[in-house]
């Protein structure tokens, strides 16, 4: 395939997704207006009477029938303008902007902490199969899956904080005495790294610590399983049955040719998971005080914050469709016989 | 049949992890069914004088902030958070697999149909959706598992279609068709019971899913309604007494919450090996 | 560690200074002693008091970036706690002022040499434009401000540079004390002006994220969402200096959390525990726990006029005497509060405000009232409370729904999201059964009564309507304390609310703040925010 047909490729991609994007932001809208009670009298205030309400009503737009808003949402959208949240009083563009970065780095770390114990795991798990290590395994990355995320947070934070004292405060991104590097990336482990500033680099990362490791021991469990499945697939194949027959090293063949033809579904399963912590880091994001967009949507569905619920939403769902266009496209690198029409 | 249950015995006795599974499922069935008339206390009664006692000989796993017995609790629990798993569960996987083999074997505009929806909802952030219907339309059960079941829809609609739509052409489907059975009939009795095997692992991995996600519902304010016992609002609870020291709080019912969902999960497991010993992962 | 330029690393501009800083906080801040850590559930979401949509939260900022033209002074509780004297003011801006002889204007003379943070001086135009913009607002502080009868900006005078006059449109012991309160703050109006716009012309856009004032602290960074840092103004000459140089407030949204920074020496002051928390820190004897009962307050269960069977004051007695309040009073609020249950008479001896009601658990009495109002087999009934609440009132509920029982009340718990809490307890004032904790800013029984009490008032989310509690209400509220016909009017009035009880209290919550033994300074207003100015840490 030449780099034209990867472009129509890419472009076909985006192409399907605009339906979705669609409905979803039909199904925000509905979602959010259906929500139980009034944001304009949640956000009149305390003393509020009948008529400050009606002022804050109108300010919002909610004295308008729900057409008329949904029109003026889909011609703010249209010019890249997602409202301003009530509950924090700024422009919800400039919320995820700012909070995104924070789930990011999480979601990464986590994904990379979840990768370093999976995949060994699972590898070892395939080269023994039926095995105690096959069990014992089995076992281990079961449990991680079954117990709620915030529990398992919470109960880090009493044992590593509380009793222990090893963690630092889970105070969000950076503990009180250090202030956050200047932005570049917004990731600030990243961007402290950029500055030749080591200590605050290692303060940002033992904040990150204690939430990804909780984010990341839910996610073992597929990644696990996945390289495990994949593994056995290959090893049962003929190539390494004759790889192994010509005499190379046991290590060489596992890992240079298994663990490499085993990456398709192994990459396939990590999209899954990414795109699932992103949603899910919702309740790591509320244990931690972490200032992530999980946080935030929480506390704006909460409060009826339509325009913040809205923006969230749409955020994700962008980013998941970039995401399966970039999973896509790893995968007609890295396996030329993958087809084009999806 | 009895090929059948040779299969079954040589998965229990060949994988002890599933065996142990099994009974772990029983006994929660048996909790489930029974666990109300064999508890030692009321689960609703409140005792001012006994209030957030820790483990104890009359209450094995301490009381409350307003002195209900803790195991009496989890026990009677049981029957709701496997009530809401199994429904939840229950709803997608019909409304689902229909609409995916539907789906799959008309193909066409019913495909296009089905996919961009399972696309839609597959792009949300699922948990943040749950959350969003829950809020909208109250938190009660009914709507806890409503929710539950419309997050976990496309997973099924998916699976279902790919699996009709490989068998649509295969032999004994042609060959049935020559027979003279009419479409739907073709999909009813001869294509769709060919694709179960598959959707039931995925059942038992929803299971899981289901009790922990209710259990995320009731950490956030959003679960079923006091004084009803169940684990998530339980361990949510609880949660909050960790640092004060009360720890068996949440620590039992997370207990209870956990192997459940472990019970399900390594259920999915052996289920999958029953099905197809090669597929096992 | 190395000198960095502060602003260049913090990426925002708080003022025109450049001072050098660390890229840390100082360094003493490790040990910290010149800076306050408090952890607190909700930040601000606006650094304005007066914008649309303010939180709670915010009025910190008000508090402590922010002078008023008058403060409260302080008196001392028996417990050593600090606490506002809302009878007695002293001067903040103004540093005197005069009622005149005829009672229809009040003269104020503003400080010398103050001035705000960009060093204009404060001046009576700059009162004049911040007054007339809050009652020229609508919203929140045009309602607030008319509670002290400043209605509009005719009344407001900037006779020169250095006088104030506020011209009184009818005369009111609430005026005064209604200076005090966050929102009649001090805007720096020639920077305001110069960020006004003729769509905006009182800045709210540039207020709603810049403070522009010249109260003790200034602005040092507000990171949305995750913490507000305030520096001291070194140059305040509108009172004592603060003791501290630095307030980090950080947003922790779990409550044990907090407890747990506080206890491993993380926080100083920690805010918004559970009661529970504040009984175990206070026993442990570690921290110093100020728990003072907040006034004009009471935690009390709403009982709805239009629901049915409450249209009848028999079954509302009947519920009276059904409440668990003891094991309420221990279970659910551990304690941290005044009994409000359990009066010796059905009419009040004194004008205290709030007092125990009349009223005590007794099954007996309550099954004899539902039979006599013909409820003898009791009715069903949904009791909701305020999710955001739920520490405190969720233990509250099931404790009710099992007492209730009872007397064959059967009660169904509901839980209301925040958000919709207000629609439905106190617009459309539809729940049957409630939890209720409104506490009213200024601390006399009338204004209680005024919002609560009376007919069509937002906080009287039981649609009680008496005529006689109007009359009363109205004849008081403007009246001076010491009018003799004050408490004997209510005196008559507190007694109508007995008998009726369409709000049955339970206990008159405590405002708890649980802080390190080596701060000191706390002061408890009514308005719940912390007065950072006050503080000190005792360097050990």
């Amino acid at each position: 395939m030449d780099g034209n047909d990867k472009l129509k490729m890419i472009l076909g991609r985006l192409l399907q997704a605009i339906p979705s994007i669609i409905g979803i932001v039909i199904v925000t809208f509905v979602l959010t207006r259906a929500l139980p009670g009034d944001p304009a009298v949640y956000f009149a205030g305390p003393a509020a009477d009948e008529k400050s309400i009606q002022e804050i009503r109108v300010s919002l737009g909610l004295d308008k029938s729900w057409p008329e808003q949904f029109w003026i949402y889909i011609t703010d959208l249209a010019t890249g303008n997602l409202g301003v949240s009530v509950s924090t009083g700024l422009p919800v563009a400039e919320e995820l902007t700012r909070r995104l970065p924070a789930s990011l780095e999480l979601t990464f770390l986590a994904l990379l902490f979840s990768l370093a114990v999976a995949l060994p795991l699972g590898v070892a798990a395939a080269t023994r199969p039926n095995t105690w290590v096959d069990q014992l395994c089995r076992v281990v990355v079961t449990a991680g899956v079954s117990l709620p995320v915030f529990f398992t947070g919470l109960f880090m934070v009493y044992l590593f904080y509380y009793i222990l004292g090893v963690a630092p405060p889970p105070l969000g991104r950076l503990d009180i005495i250090f202030l956050s590097p200047p932005p570049i990336t917004n990731f600030y482990t990243i961007d402290a790294l950029l500055d030749g500033d080591f200590e605050t680099f290692g303060a940002a990362l033992a904040q990150l610590i204690l939430p990804a490791i909780t984010l990341g021991i839910f996610t073992l469990a597929p990644l696990a399983r996945m390289t495990r499945a994949a593994m056995l697939q290959v090893l049962s194949s003929d190539f390494i049955r004759t790889a192994r027959a010509s005499g190379l090293r046991r290590s060489t063949v596992l890992y240079v040719y298994a663990f490499r033809n085993a990456l398709l579904p192994i990459l396939t399963t990590l999209g899954m998971v990414f795109s699932f912590m992103l949603g899910s880091n919702v309740l790591v994001e509320k244990v931690f005080a972490w200032p992530g967009i999980g946080s935030f949507a929480i506390e704006a569905l909460i409060v009826s914050d339509y325009a913040a619920v809205q923006g969230f939403v749409l955020a994700m769902a962008i980013l998941y469709v970039l995401l399966n266009l970039t999973i896509d496209i790893a995968y007609t690198l890295i396996d030329p016989r993958v087809g084009l029409d999806g | 049949m009895r090929e059948f249950l040779k299969h079954l015995k040589y998965i229990l006795t060949e994988n002890p992890v599933t065996l142990f599974a099994g009974a772990l499922f029983v006994l929660l069935v048996l909790a489930a069914l029974f666990g109300p008339f064999l508890v030692p206390y009321d689960p609703m009664q409140s005792n001012s004088a006994l209030s957030l006692k820790p483990p104890s000989l009359d209450h094995w796993f301490g009381t409350d902030q307003l002195g209900r017995d803790v195991f009496s609790r989890i026990i009677v629990a049981t029957r709701l958070d496997l009530a809401i798993a199994v429904s939840a569960v229950a709803i997608s996987f019909v409304i689902g697999s229909l609409l995916g083999s539907l789906a799959g074997f008309y193909g066409g505009w019913a495909d296009r149909l089905v996919g961009r929806m399972t696309d839609t909802i597959m792009a949300f952030p699922l948990f943040v959706l749950a959350m969003g219907i829950v809020a909208a339309m109250g938190n009660t059960v009914e709507n806890i598992v409503y929710a539950t079941a419309i997050i976990n829809l496309p997973f099924y609609a998916r699976v279902s279609r790919t699996e009709v739509n490989i068998r649509r052409s295969a032999d004994f489907v042609l060959a049935a068709r020559l027979a003279g059975n009419s479409s739907l009939r073709l999909l009813a009795m001869h294509i769709y019971p060919n694709t179960l095997p598959p959707l039931m692992v995925q059942v038992s991995l929803n299971m899981g899913w289901a009790i922990l996600n209710a259990a995320g519902l009731s950490f956030i304010g959003l679960g079923v309604r006091p004084p009803t016992a169940e684990w998530g609002i339980m361990v949510a609870e609880g949660a909050g007494f960790i640092v004060s020291g009360e720890w068996w709080l949440a620590l039992f019912p997370g207990a209870a919450l956990m192997l459940a969902v472990f019970t399900f999960n390594l259920l999915g497991d052996g289920l999958r090996d029953l099905i197809d010993p090669r597929r096992r992962t | 560690m190395r000198r960095r330029d502060f602003l260049k690393t913090m990426g925002i501009a708080a003022g025109a200074s450049t001072i050098p800083f660390l890229k840390f906080m100082p360094a003493e801040a490790a040990g910290r002693d010149g800076t306050l850590v408090v952890v607190t559930g909700n930040g601000p979401n606006s650094m304005d008091i007066q914008r649309k949509g303010t939180n709670r939260p915010s009025y910190q900022i008000a508090v402590n970036l922010y002078d008023r033209l008058v403060g409260y002074s302080t008196k001392k509780l028996e417990n050593g706690t600090l606490m506002y004297d809302y009878t007695s003011l002293e001067p903040e801006a103004a540093e005197s002022w005069t009622i005149a002889p005829d009672g229809k204007s009040i003269t104020f003379k503003m400080r010398k040499g103050a001035t705000f943070w960009d060093g204009t001086p404060i001046t009576a135009q700059d009162v004049k434009w911040s007054f007339d913009r809050a009652v020229s607002l609508g919203g929140f502080p045009t309602v607030q401000m008319k509670a002290g009868s400043l209605e509009k900006p005719e009344q407001f005078e900037a006779v020169d540079d250095e006088t104030f006059v506020i011209k009184l449109l009818r005369p009111s012991k609430l005026t005064l004390p209604d200076l005090g309160v966050p929102v009649p703050i001090i805007f720096n109006s020639t920077l305001a002006k110069k960020n006004a716009t003729a769509d905006d012309p009182w800045a709210t856009e540039y207020l709603h994220r810049t403070p522009a004032g010249g109260g003790a602290f200034m602005l040092e960074r507000w990171d949305p969402g995750q913490q507000t840092v305030y520096k001291r103004f070194d140059g305040w000459k509108n009172g004592t200096l603060p003791g501290v140089e630095r307030v980090i407030i950080r947003q922790v949204p779990s409550a044990s959390t907090r407890r747990a920074l506080l206890e491993r020496g993380d926080a100083d002051v920690s805010l918004d525990l559970p009661p529970k928390d504040f009984a175990e820190l206070s026993a442990s004897g570690k921290f110093s726990i100020s728990g003072v009962p907040i006034e004009n307050s009471m935690t009390a269960i709403g009982l709805n006029l239009n629901f049915e069977p409450f249209a009848n004051k028999l079954v509302r007695q009947a519920i009276a005497y059904s409440v668990p309040y003891d094991q309420i009073f221990k279970q659910a609020a551990f304690e941290r509060g005044i009994p409000m249950w359990g009066g010796k008479s059905k009419t009040p001896a004194t004008i205290e405000w709030p007092q125990p009601f009349p009223y005590d658990t007794d099954y007996d009495k309550a099954k004899d009232l539902l039979k006599e109002a013909g409820y003898a087999n009791g009715f069903d009934v949904p009791l909701s409370f305020n999710l955001g609440l739920a520490q405190w009132s969720e233990p509250m509920s099931l404790l009710l729904q099992e007492s209730l029982g009872k007397v064959g009340v059967n009660v169904t718990i509901d839980k209301i999201p925040g958000a919709n809490w207000r629609t439905a307890a106190l617009v459309e004032k539809k729940l049957p059964m409630h939890i209720k904790n409104f506490g009213g800013w200024l601390n006399y029984p009338d204004y209680y009564s005024f919002w609560v009490y009376e007919k069509g008032r937002l906080f009287n989310s039981m649609n009680y309507d008496n005529p006689k509690v109007q009359e009363l209400t109205n004849a008081t509220l403007h009246m001076e304390v010491d009018n003799p016909e004050y408490a004997p009017k209510i005196k008559e009035l507190i007694g109508i609310f007995f008998d009726d009880v369409p709000l049955i209290p339970v206990y008159q919550p405590y405002l708890d703040v649980a802080m390190q033994k080596d701060v000191t300074g706390y002061k408890y207003y009514a308005h719940r925010q912390l007065d950072c100015r006050l503080f000190t840490k005792v360097t050990s």
